[in-house]
């Protein structure tokens, strides 16, 4: 029985998303949207990817991470080189940043995630800078004038699958047992120790997953452009990302998405007028925390919400 | 009678100070033992050091014949060994449900791919483990809590679910850090039915450390007293009641 109502919320989730899709597909076809908006929604696509793997390392396993934006660069350039320099096919350069950028990861979070706190997001926060500078001094990726005649491989179609594809991956394993080891250690890590769970392995694997996926998105980001540059992946962009996760509520994958969304389609709507929008912006910011400091969705999925409870079976806290 | 733990000669020491020395412990399969004492004898750094959260300076510690001087938490806890908090610890943003599936994660054979992509063992694995969750729940009258938040029960419920979470993880020995701290008499007898019930059902070996004498006294086969971080003595709870060195730690010489 439990079965068959996981897979109905799955399968409601992925109709649900097909349709959106076509909706979205269908207005760029027809030329509905500017190719302005157009950008913003691949941009606000790669941005979910983004918040919801940062969201795996902050909010589930509650590890504070700010390397972000150093991992996704990591993964851009590694995709940019394979397409344009070895005729790599997108897809494939796409995976080979997200390895990439997972390895880097993995290698990173063995000493760093014995950090805690604050230290670990000072840590991973030079971490980030470091990438950076040093992909600013290797010559071969065009240093700090950056990378130079991308192929423009991203479509909203890769960027939409990629997307679906990262929430599936990332719903389904904090609804797993290895989820749960990164909830408990989150909640309390002396406690997690003393139920048998392997503290570091989870956090490190929670760390790795976040910056693959990282890496992903950074290739996308990429090749939606002709040129990238180090500076496009300064800690800055990190806090962008920090906020999206902050806004909709760490802990929530629905979150993730408002998040990124909210966060890309106000910096985009008030492109016009940049002086208005960071007042707007940290405006929206500063009532959000007095208002609502567990962010837009708290620890809450949309499946577990009023109108929505009666469309899916009421079943665990994220199975959306 | 099986020799299930052994603790020999084991001293903490912290800086200068002696928290715990030349410990002796052994516990037999199937018992149920207390450790008593004033408070700050060294009750639960002796836990501590049974759990693995503190390597002790010196000494061994045996559990099913293997040493665990060294290991890890999650590895003693993983050997058989599961315990409880006394400030409760229980992951309390999330579920009560969800605390006590927690507990059975390395029980669970399936791996990541088999998670992420919901295929084989998975779905089979999950349904045991919720099923099993409820049968703990249900043993801990939680039943009813099972899909509310852990920090919004009441203490002694808190208490409890600790304890379900605690058999979760399918231990051998149980050590139980004050279980009846903060309970009223009424339920500190409840309690007491039921850590004798768990320990027949279960087949557990109990150590626990209570301030309670109606508890220790009730349900105990054989008591350890710890003070200033030494035994005191060891006997029976009658033993212990005659003890006249137990008398004087407690209530004081001339």
């Amino acid at each position: 029985m439990k079965r068959n109502f996981l897979r109905r919320n799955d399968l409601i989730m992925l109709v649900f998303a097909i349709i959106l899709f076509a909706v979205l597909q269908g207005l760029i076809e027809g030329r509905v949207l500017s190719s302005f908006w157009q950008l913003n929604l691949l941009i606000i696509g790669i941005n979910v990817i983004l918040a919801a793997s940062l969201n795996l390392i902050n909010g589930y396993t509650g590890q504070f991470s700010l390397g972000h934006a150093g991992f996704m660069a990591v993964g851009a350039y590694v995709g940019v080189v394979l397409t344009t320099n070895f005729s790599v096919p997108f897809g494939a350069a796409l995976v080979a940043g997200g390895i990439a950028a997972g390895a880097l990861g993995f290698l990173i979070g063995i000493p760093t995630l014995r950090l805690r706190g604050d230290y670990l997001a000072i840590a991973t926060l030079g971490l980030g800078e470091i990438i950076r500078i040093v992909i600013m001094n290797i010559q071969y990726v065009g240093g700090a004038a950056g990378f130079k005649g991308i192929p423009h491989h991203t479509t909203f179609a890769w960027v939409f699958f990629i997307m679906l594809f990262t929430l599936f991956f990332i719903k389904n394993f904090v609804n797993s047992t290895h989820g749960r080891a990164c909830l408990a250690i989150r909640e309390n890590e002396i406690a997690a120790e003393s139920m048998g769970i392997n503290t570091t392995k989870y956090k490190v694997m929670a760390f790795t997953i976040g910056a693959a996926f990282a890496g992903v998105a950074g290739g996308l980001f990429a090749h939606a452009f002709y040129l990238i540059t180090p500076a496009s992946f300064t800690f800055m962009q990190t806090f962008n990302y920090l906020i999206m996760v902050v806004m909709g509520g760490l802990g929530s994958i629905t979150g993730s998405i408002a998040g990124a969304f909210v966060v890309t389609f106000i910096s985009a709507a008030l492109a016009s007028w940049p002086e208005f929008r960071m007042i707007i912006y940290a405006v929206a910011l500063i009532l959000l925390m007095f208002y609502r400091p567990q962010g837009l969705f708290g620890y809450k999925e949309i499946t577990n919400m009023g109108i929505f409870r009666k469309c899916f079976a009421k079943g665990g806290k994220a199975n959306g | 009678m099986d020799e299930l733990l052994q603790a020999e000669h084991v001293s903490m020491v912290f800086g200068g100070l002696k928290a715990v020395s030349n410990f002796n412990l052994h516990l037999n399969k199937g018992e149920l033992v207390g450790l008593i004492g004033p408070n700050g004898a060294g009750k639960t750094t002796a836990f501590n050091m049974l759990t693995g959260v503190y390597r002790p300076t010196t000494g061994s510690i045996t559990f099913a014949g293997k040493s665990i001087v060294g290991l890890p938490p999650y590895e003693v806890t993983q050997r058989g060994i599961a315990r409880t908090f006394q400030n409760i610890r229980l992951f309390s943003e999330l579920t009560v449900l969800e605390n006590v599936k927690i507990a059975f994660h390395f029980h669970v054979k399936y791996g990541l791919i088999e998670a992420v992509l919901r295929v084989g063992r998975y779905f089979r694995e999950e349904q045991e483990i919720e099923e099993e969750a409820m049968e703990l729940l249900r043993i801990f009258h939680l039943e009813d809590k099972a899909d509310e938040v852990a920090k919004n029960l009441p203490y002694g419920a808190q208490r409890r679910l600790e304890i379900a979470r605690a058999l979760a993880a399918k231990p051998k020995l149980l050590l139980l850090d004050e279980p009846a701290a903060g309970m009223n008499p009424q339920e500190t007898h409840e309690l007491m039915e039921m850590i004798r019930w768990i320990r027949r059902e279960f087949a557990l070996t109990i150590l626990l450390i209570e301030h309670d004498m109606s508890l220790v006294m009730g349900i105990c086969e054989r008591i350890y007293v710890l003070e200033y971080g030494e035994i005191l003595a060891e006997g029976t709870p009658k033993e212990i009641k005659a003890n006249p060195e137990v008398i004087r730690a407690y209530l004081g010489g001339e």
